[in-house]
């Protein structure tokens, strides 16, 4: 079997060693929120980051429970096969997950959009968690951001810590020495923990199939209706709709990352196995979020401005 | 976009390969974000839309169309806006021969303790100097700037394996095979008074490229590897077996689950050597003795396992263990200490109070520590010793504590895990300090108390 070069380059370097490595550095970290933090939380949205988390938590706590509640925070624009999939898969585990909406915050008034029915819930979801976090006391929450992901996250400690507002400083980080982590913080503030800082794309997927983790549906290849718009393909749903003039056409697609409908798009792709998207991912000439993340775009620095506003 | 994938290829991904992590050091302006932007750039872990981005970014500092490829690593705002790297980029990319995690580290002093963030992880470290920035006087001295010896001391102290210096920007001196010579020369006669040993030089333009992916031909006299090429033969610690078992314990599971009252699995990350069923240990540091029953991950019950792994152990006997105490083999338990003498980077910029207690983090054990003397502050410049009173940001010195309850500890070069602490402020909940213990040759703590 004779392979491109650049396909050779990425996947010989993978290794099942190298997923032992990342995957033991991800039970080190989530043990040591259980015991050092007062009250953690596990931030699980149904995507294959947070599908990983779960199965990290397993590893690192079972046979005991998770000494940590899961948390949605859920945009209410979601697909509905990735809700079904979370419902699932909770049951499956046994464990508890607390569902916070975009849509109470609405209601509240805590959170204003211009168009509340259509515009991008991402950065709003950021005012939910936060209130998320005050109503249950919160003093830690875990999430699956790599630092693979886009420039701000590549810059983020894994203990990342938050002031009282919720605030990520990026220009005073604490130290992070060795895996010493300092997780000591005062009433009010808090940490976002990061387990899989340090896993690629290639990495999750990999580790996906060496664990034969279920995904939702819509990570795989399947037909979908949907708008050419700015180099993206943009799903066609009822929050997006086709505007004057587009075309509507039925592709072959998947999604590379599952968040707010409005402004996540799948890729073409024929890829419907693990395999096939692995071979896919170490091919690819786009990141994961400018394939498909028109959030990402508006500016330079839109991900570091959500962050330093309570975002993930 | 291939639709099946053959099962030979998919089988290729399962081969073992070694993991580099490696940073970045030197000081400002040196070339280091450009390096790594070129090692991406070249070695394609750069996307089309990254690089699309960067060509379009409002901070370029290239002219033209040549893309500047600093702008890769430094993500943050104000490091666009005024050119500079003020904290540490992670980047990740792999060549046929090996997968490497990337720190790119900041150069100003100020931002130091960036850097010591980056080195403590690091298997390897590559120096930066900029040609054109060293001072060459006609009597034939040369005078290496400040923050290049300070970042290989900080290298040294932290014992990161291998050091590269890398002598940038030869395209600024003609590719000229005598002022590397005499850059190279100045550099080892440091490094020697320093005590790094086993350094490898390349000269190189991170701009143009050469020697950094491929060779190029302006330096035809240079004949060594290509700084991907020695990144990719460095032998990284291999996990040496016969280490004494070091097994810090994070968490105690009592019958979580199961069924048996008396279940209780001690959940912990092996940081040396390795356990087997049946083995002899002892808990440290109070000194009882204990015989490993199982070891669990998840539903498996394994016969043996070794450095790396994170693992539930039990043990035949009930003892009071908890959250801070370590498992040991029998046989060569760590020392323990109540004085700790260490070398310390002090990364705050509150001075050292000798009068305060601080928090000291040392593997999974958090204790009540306080500074009974500085012992001697280093010189960067000089590498000389001198008495001081106080430690200030990014000072470097020997110092001894006081611990209220003693480690089980090694000494840092031999351990890694079980030498290293980090000192917390009690206030501010700052970390204030990294530090590395030091033993004394006999092996034995300068007080150990048995
Ligand atoms: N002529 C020349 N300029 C370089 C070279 N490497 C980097 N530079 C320039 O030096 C400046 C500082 O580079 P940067 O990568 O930001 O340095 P850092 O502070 O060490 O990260 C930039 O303007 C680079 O374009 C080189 O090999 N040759
Ligand atoms: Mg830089």
């Amino acid at each position: 079997m004779m392979h491109t070069t650049a396909e050779k380059q990425v996947l010989d370097a993978a290794s099942n060693h190298h997923l032992d490595w990342l995957e033991s550095e991800a039970i080190h970290i989530m043990r040591e929120v259980a015991a050092e933090c007062g009250k953690p939380a596990l931030l699980f949205s149904g995507g294959k980051d947070s599908v990983v988390l779960l199965r990290i938590a397993e590893k690192a706590f079972r046979p005991g429970k998770f000494p940590f509640p899961l948390v949605h925070i859920d945009t209410g624009h979601n697909f509905a096969e990735v809700i079904e999939f979370r419902d699932r898969r909770i049951a499956e585990l046994g464990e508890q997950l607390i569902v916070r909406s975009v849509e109470e915050s609405i209601r509240r008034g805590t959170v204003r959009l211009r168009n509340p029915a259509s515009d991008s819930r991402n950065a709003a979801q950021a005012v939910t968690l936060l209130e998320t976090i005050a109503e249950f006391q919160f003093d830690a929450c875990i999430g699956g951001a790599r630092r693979d992901e886009e420039k701000a996250r590549a810059k983020e400690r894994i203990f990342s810590f938050r002031d009282e507002f919720g605030q990520w400083n990026p220009k005073a980080q604490r130290p992070e020495l060795w895996d010493l982590y300092n997780t000591r913080i005062h009433p009010g503030e808090n940490m976002r923990v990061f387990p899989i800082s340090n896993w690629t794309e290639l990495d999750v997927w990999q580790y996906i199939a060496r664990e034969k983790l279920a995904l939702p549906p819509i990570y795989f290849a399947h037909e979908r209706q949907v708008i050419p718009r700015n180099g993206f393909l943009v799903p066609l749903t009822t929050l997006t709709p086709a505007k004057e003039g587009e075309v509507i056409e039925t592709q072959v697609v998947r999604f590379r990352t599952v968040g707010d409908i409005s402004c996540t798009c799948p890729v073409a792709s024929d890829a419907a196995t693990v395999e096939a998207i692995i071979a896919e991912t170490a091919m690819t000439k786009i990141t994961e979020r400018g394939a498909t993340r028109m959030d990402d775009r508006t500016s330079e620095a839109s991900m570091e401005q959500r962050k330093k506003a309570g975002y993930f | 976009m291939s639709a099946t994938i053959p099962k030979q290829f998919f089988q290729e991904l399962t081969r073992e390969r070694g993991l580099l992590r490696f940073i970045t050091a030197g000081s400002v302006d040196d070339g280091k974000s450009t390096l790594i932007g070129r090692l991406l750039f070249d070695s394609k872990g750069i996307f089309a839309d990254q690089l699309d981005a960067i060509s379009h970014a409002r901070h370029r500092r290239t002219i033209g169309d040549a893309i500047d490829l600093s702008l890769l690593t430094d993500g943050l705002e104000a490091e666009r806006e005024q050119g500079i790297t003020i904290d540490v980029a992670y980047r990740y990319f792999a060549t046929p021969r090996r997968k490497f995690i990337i720190a790119d580290t900041p150069g100003h002093e100020q931002y130091t303790r960036n850097m010591v963030t980056g080195a403590s992880t690091a298997d390897a470290v590559v120096i930066l100097i900029d040609v054109s920035k060293v001072k060459m006087s006609d009597d034939g001295s040369v005078e290496l700037l400040v923050q290049t010896k300070r970042h290989s001391t900080i290298a040294h102290l932290l014992q990161i394996e291998h050091v590269v210096v890398a002598v940038n920007k030869m395209d600024l001196v003609h590719y000229d095979h005598a002022v590397y010579d005499r850059i190279v020369q100045a550099y080892r006669e440091f490094a020697q008074r320093l005590g790094l040993k086993d350094i490898r030089t390349i000269p190189l333009s991170a701009l143009a490229g050469d020697n950094v992916v491929t060779a190029g031909d302006r330096m035809p006299w240079y004949q060594g590897p290509t700084l991907i090429e020695l990144l990719e033969s460095l032998s990284v610690y291999d996990a040496c077996h016969d280490e004494p078992l070091r097994f810090p314990v994070q968490l105690v599971a009592r019958h979580n689950g199961h069924e048996a009252n008396d279940f209780r699995g001690y959940m912990g990350r092996i940081e040396a050597g390795k356990v087997r069923r049946g083995d002899r240990l002892v808990v440290q540091p109070g000194g009882s003795a204990a015989t490993v029953k199982d070891i669990l991950i998840l539903d498996q019950s394994l016969e043996s396992a070794v450095v790396g792994q994170s693992v539930t152990l039990l043990l035949e006997e009930h003892l009071d263990i908890s959250r801070g105490d370590m498992l040991a083999s029998a046989d060569r338990p760590a020392t323990p200490l109540k004085t700790v003498t260490a070398d310390v980077c002090w990364l705050s910029e509150d001075p050292l109070d000798p009068r305060r207690n601080y928090w000291l983090k040392h593997t999974t054990r958090q204790v009540t520590a306080r500074v009974i003397k500085i012992n001697t502050l280093l010189d960067i410049n000089t590498q000389q010793k001198h008495p001081a009173d106080t430690l200030r940001l990014n000072d470097i010195a020997s110092i001894t504590l006081n611990v209220q309850q003693p480690l089980a500890a090694d000494a840092y070069d031999a351990t890694r895990a079980t030498g290293a602490f980090i000192l917390i402020d009690e206030v501010t909940h700052q970390t204030v300090a990294a530090g590395m213990i030091r033993l004394d040759d006999s092996g034995v703590g300068n007080v150990s108390e048995r």
